[in-house]
């Protein structure tokens, strides 16, 4: 059984990083603003996210017939459908399908599924070259590190970072730090492998029950080179990805860019519905846990994920600590509430890496009630005994404050003068989670309560807060 | 399908049926038209510019000038247009991947978005769909009377219920991977230009 994931003692190590943590937290907080731009130009952006939701809500409550619609009309269109129960499944038939043709280089594009299923590793160790032919995932590759975001997998690395991988693999110029010039190296490199690669893959951002087609969202072209240029395709869905029909997809397109980076669509977006004459189109439809998660009363709705990063983008606890803090394939709020579904002792603290402030959920384009669901997390981590002895203490006594009005005044009255007079050690210490790299402010001079009674209450009419 | 396969799908289908929550109904989806901007055109104009495409909307009368002039490098020139011959055509490639001989490539799209500043393409444009993303350049056709207000209806679309391939391509290749700053090209078309101009069916030919 894996140890926890301890994201706070990960997040300590990128806090002390003077170059990377600012940088990070500027780039997701500039693209939360591009996003809330975006979403402002459309009138109907709300009405479009209640949509997004119900129509997801609608697919998952009939999932079993719409995979079935999909298997049926993808069958019909020379697509050859798979199904796997589980990660080793699904490796096991891209492994078989590669094999069988001798095929040992696969040029693929960013898919979070097959990274959730560490297939790349699983083919490499049967001799499979893979190439991963999106920039960010490309360097993520190099460097031998997962995706750190979903949409931006090399976000939290530097140009400086990036010329250096570069000229190490590449023999490129270690001082060009231009962006396009690293771009350039990318493009030079990775042609060839398009190329001669006789297998290309891709995930899936949406299958298409009515149609049997899956469409794919992406900036570089990457996914239309590895889908088109080789004569063998192979495609990996989340059985959670589908929904109904072509003009459900166009709710969900007009949201998806907009929510992840404040563009109004990607650069290619894109539908596969089958194989070209002379080649071969496999979709591999996966569960990994998804069908069980889907009778998780208080979590199904996580399933509704369009995988924008809108959440990550948004959270505090996120931007300032990175997302490998998270030692999980998904991470910042949505990961927190999908990792548990995978490994529950491995990932019982991501719970706790949150502020809890509901920004994540306020920006989801599909709705999900995310904060609400970390917090429904702590309370099955609670009982379940999967939380720390520290954590578990700070809980019951704030339970037993909060739950008393008397106490929880006596609390905060008392905090300003205790502040004042309590030595250093009793602040700053180990409980003390929120005071580890940064002062613990002044407290007000004066409690809400008492400003309130001071300023606005009218005690003739025996009013009481 | 194998027995492994079959006994694979059973499980999957037999644990969502399980596991699903009560069905909750479909909506109906509007097209939103309430909003729908006055001048299409210049609107596709705007949207497109944003994600780094170009549009050319003074007349055009002669392609291989206009291409000649903007790609003087140019060698090799593949047309999947009728109205210009290029040097290749699509169906010279016996390989896809032979596609990436291309300098510039010659296309006509049927379909414009105003919201987005896309183009369609699809298979029946194309031939060779790796023409639009091995070529350096892309020089795309667009009749404005076929620019639509929105997404929804850029979905209504036959194609995408006809065709094995289709795209809707918003400008050249680009990439924010580093740096969160968008950088033109990354691994397709360098440029995207797109030429306003009347479809050959709408009786007037170009070029």
């Amino acid at each position: 059984m894996s140890s926890p994931v301890d994201q706070a003692k990960n997040a300590e190590k990128f806090l002390t990083d003077t170059v990377h943590e600012p940088r990070l937290d500027k780039l997701l907080w500039a693209m939360r603003m591009r996003r809330d731009a975006a979403a402002r130009q459309v009138p109907e952006w709300e009405e479009l996210r209640t949509l997004a939701s119900e129509i997801k809500e609608h697919t998952l409550s009939n999932l079993s017939d719409y995979l079935i619609q999909f298997e049926a009309r993808a069958t019909a269109n020379g697509v050859i459908v798979h199904w796997a129960r589980d990660a080793h499944e699904h490796n096991q038939i891209v492994y078989d399908l590669l094999a069988e043709q001798g095929i040992d280089l696969l040029v693929k594009s960013k898919s979070m599924l097959t990274e959730e299923c560490e297939m790349r590793p699983f083919l490499e160790r049967r001799g499979i070259r893979v190439t991963e032919t999106d920039l960010g995932e490309r360097i993520q590759q190099m460097d031998n590190q997962p995706p750190g975001h979903i949409v931006g997998p090399a976000i939290h690395k530097t140009n400086k970072d990036v010329a250096v991988l570069f000229s190490q693999k590449y023999g490129s110029d270690p001082n060009n730090e231009d962006t396009a010039y690293l771009a350039g190296v990318m493009r030079e490199n990775t042609r060839p492998d398009f190329l001669k690669a006789r297998a290309g893959m891709t995930g899936a951002n949406f299958a298409v029950a009515e149609t049997g087609a899956i469409v794919v969202a992406t900036n570089e072209g990457n996914a239309d080179l590895s889908a088109n240029t080789p004569p063998l395709h192979i495609c990996s869905v989340g059985i959670e990805k589908i929904i109904p029909t072509t003009e459900s997809l166009a709710v969900f397109i007009r949201l998806l860019a907009r929510s992840a980076t404040g563009d109004t669509i990607t650069q290619y977006t894109s539908t596969f519905r089958g194989p070209r004459k002379g080649a071969a189109m496999h979709v591999i439809l996966v569960d990994n846990g998804r069908s069980a998660r889907l009778g998780m009363k208080r979590f199904w709705h996580s399933l509704k994920c369009i995988r924008c990063a809108a959440c990550m983008n948004t959270c505090p606890v996120y931007r300032r600590s990175g997302g490998l803090s998270y030692g999980s394939t998904y991470m910042g709020p949505i990961g927190i509430v999908m990792m548990p579904t995978f490994e529950i002792r491995k990932y019982s603290e991501l719970p706790f890496a949150s502020t809890l402030n509901g920004s994540c959920s306020n920006v989801c384009p599909v709705k999900i009630d995310i904060h609400e669901q970390i917090y429904g997390w702590r309370e099955v981590m609670e009982e379940n005994d999967q939380i720390q002895v520290v954590k578990k203490e700070a809980m019951r006594v704030a339970d037993k404050v909060l739950s008393h009005p008397a106490l929880y005044q006596i609390a905060t009255a008392t905090l300003s003068t205790a502040l004042e007079v309590v030595p250093h050690f009793a602040i700053y210490n180990r409980l003390n989670a929120w005071g580890k790299r940064r002062d613990v402010p002044d407290a007000a001079r004066e409690t809400f309560h008492e400003w309130y009674r001071n300023h606005r209450l009218d005690t003739n009419e025996g009013g009481r807060l | 399908m194998n027995s492994t396969q079959a006994l694979s799908r059973n499980t999957i289908l037999d644990s969502v049926r399980a596991n699903q929550p009560a069905a909750q109904p479909m909506l109906t989806i509007p097209h939103f038209h309430t909003n729908k901007p006055a001048d299409l055109v210049a609107t596709f104009r705007e949207s497109i510019a944003r994600m780094a495409g170009v549009v050319v909307t003074e007349d055009v009368p002669d392609l291989d000038s206009f291409l000649r002039a903007k790609f003087p490098d140019a060698k090799v020139i593949c047309s999947a247009i009728p109205e210009y011959a290029g040097t290749i055509k699509p169906a010279s490639f016996q390989h896809w991947s032979d596609a990436s001989t291309i300098d510039v490539c010659m296309l006509r799209s049927p379909m414009g978005v105003a919201e987005t500043g896309s183009i369609l393409l699809s298979d029946n444009e194309l031939q060779v769909n790796t023409i639009a993303f091995l070529a350096h350049d892309l020089v795309v056709l667009l009749d404005p009377k076929q620019i639509v207000a929105n997404i929804h209806d850029a979905y209504e679309h036959p194609y995408f219920k006809l065709r094995h391939y289709s795209v809707l391509m918003t400008g050249p290749s680009g990439s924010g991977d580093i740096g969160g700053v968008v950088v033109h090209p990354a691994q397709a078309a360098k440029t995207l230009t797109v030429i306003l101009s009347r479809a050959p069916d709408a009786g007037q030919r170009k070029g």
